[in-house]
């Protein structure tokens, strides 16, 4: 039955890293930029969760919005400040990577600045727990509230962009941005909902981060930020559910390879993944190949 | 209602347009008509703002339209067919059409379904297949969804651009026949055509475009007969 846990506590941590990779694989489809900044987004996240219930003592319930809507606005002036001249004026690729990095490196020394660079221990949030039952499957109750929380987020998402007259929009533009301005769509603003959105789950990231770990640093971002781009492109980036399936194979491969592997190695068991695929489907499992547009 | 006067276009330091004028009347359907590179589709994404020009001024409905937003002038009244259909092809026949009438909301949606029934009525295929992906769609059915898509913003004034492009003769008779009858329901129209004869068959009047430079224009029947377009563009 030790195996189930591991599943589980697979499925817990890939659940994290599933609606991290929601937020780069959105707006890669809409904008073809990977959005390196976008790790540190969960950091902001975190940081606005301890900003709120340590330093000004609020309830856990007051912190949610405040991370929602400080991370969704933090992705949407990203885009504004750092990234839409690029666009617009169709600067090269690696421009925008550069810049992206960048805007990485800047959010982290500034929380560097305003938090100090030592790690703070969250107070205790949701539920996290043991749960056991009879047969010995033992499990934490944050990794089940992972799972739940991850999986409700992925059916508002796919209504949101499949119901909606902003999704059908996002989806015109992340097709062909061109076509959909002679619809009378509004790119500009499509894109910075995308990255509100895209922000915006990164933060219910952030949340379940800081509950399951308890712990926060002005570098938390760098590599779980990198292993949620992993998980993007491993499901095929700018695919949504691809997003979710990279995000849970990612946290499976991970729980695995420490249950039964060495801990050392999980973080090459992810990266190796990483390097499989690009040398095997480049465009990711549910990825298609984009056709060149005439 | 559409008048363009002495546009410059730039592709960073290429000059495409310069210094065309023209101008539409309403009701009419007037043909932009030229080579490769002439210039046509670059007159074609300026005026619905997807480039700008750098000097010159676009009038459309007595405004000047040359530094709108594109998303606001289809807004205007003015929808674009752009050059090779671009038809969203991951979305079905009938969520393409309704992404035409995005523009629309609230009260204006009502009349959405009869909108429809109007675009279904002019290409029977379409009904047949509005639940197939787009990108499935022969040629001439993806260019009969993309003037579909575009009537559904209800435009005053139509832009096409290369309608006949990589489609059969039947297909392209079909096509033309649909722009008439387009222009008929009082739609008007500035087509840009590589194929001069069936644009100038259509039309009242036109422009023969050359390396970013008017140097023709006139009734379509004039230019039908006249010499040098004859030789240059109708291959006679």
């Amino acid at each position: 039955m030790d195996f189930f846990t591991q599943i589980l506590n697979g499925l817990g941590l890939g659940s994290i890293y599933a609606l991290v990779a929601l937020g780069y694989s959105m707006v890669y489809g809409i904008v073809q930029l990977i959005n390196f900044a976008h790790g540190d987004i969960i950091m902001v996240g975190g940081y606005m969760v301890y900003f709120t219930m340590v330093r000004l003592h609020q309830p856990v319930w007051a912190a949610i919005p405040v991370a929602l809507l400080v991370c969704a606005l933090a992705g949407v002036l990203i885009e504004k400040l750092a990234y839409h001249r690029l666009l617009t004026k169709g600067a090269p690729r690696i421009s925008l990577l550069i810049t992206a990095i960048g805007v990485s490196l800047f959010l982290q020394n500034a929380f560097m600045m305003l938090f100090q660079s030592d790690p703070k221990s969250m107070p205790v949030m949701f539920m996290n727990g043991m749960i056991g039952s009879a047969d010995g499957i033992q499990v934490n109750s944050a990794t089940l509230l992972n799972i739940a929380v991850s999986v409700a987020m992925m059916i508002c998402l796919q209504l949101l962009v499949n119901k909606t007259k902003i999704g059908k929009a996002m989806q015109a533009t992340s097709e062909d941005a061109g076509a959909a301005k002679l619809m009378g769509i509004n790119t500009n603003f499509v894109i910075a909902v995308t990255f509100a959105v895209g922000s915006a789950l990164a933060a219910v990231g952030a949340l379940l981060y800081c509950n399951t770990y308890s712990q926060i640093s002005p570098t938390m971002g760098n590599l779980f930020g990198l292993k949620a781009f992993v998980a993007a492109v491993l499901g095929g980036i700018g695919n949504i559910p691809g997003a979710m399936l990279g995000g849970y194979l990612l946290g499976l491969a991970e729980s695995l390879t420490k249950a039964y592997v060495s801990s050392t190695l999980t973080d090459a068991v992810v990266f190796g993944i990483l390097i499989v695929v690009l040398l095997v489907k480049p465009t990711g499992i549910l990825g298609k190949n984009r056709k060149e547009k005439v | 209602m559409l008048n363009v006067t002495d546009i410059h276009v730039y592709y960073g330091a290429i000059h495409a347009l310069k210094g065309i004028s023209f101008h539409v009347e309403e009701g009419e359907i007037v043909s932009l008509i030229g080579a490769n590179g002439a210039g046509k589709t670059t007159s074609m994404q300026t005026i619905s703002g997807l480039l700008r020009a750098r000097t010159g001024d676009i009038v459309f409905r007595g405004g000047s339209i040359a530094k709108t937003e594109p998303h606001k002038i289809v807004r205007m009244g003015l929808a674009q067919v752009p050059e090779g259909r671009r038809v969203f092809s991951t979305m079905t026949v009938q969520e393409n059409l309704e992404m035409g009438a995005y523009i629309r909301s609230g009260k204006q949606a009502a009349g959405m379904g009869e909108d429809l029934e109007m675009v279904y009525t002019r290409f029977p295929r379409l009904k047949e297949r509005r639940r197939q992906v787009a990108g499935t769609l022969s040629g001439g059915e993806q260019q009969m969804l993309a003037i579909g898509r575009a009537l559904m913003s209800r435009p005053a004034m139509l832009l096409l651009d290369e309608p006949s492009m990589g489609l059969s003769p039947i297909l392209v008779q079909e096509i033309f026949d649909c722009i008439r009858e387009v222009n008929k329901s009082g739609t008007t129209i500035l087509l840009v055509e590589q194929n001069a004869k069936m644009a100038l068959s259509l039309s009242h009047r036109a422009y023969v475009l050359e390396t970013g430079h008017v140097v023709l224009e006139g009734p379509a029947a004039e230019l039908l007969e006249n010499d040098q377009v004859r030789t240059a563009y109708l291959g006679a």
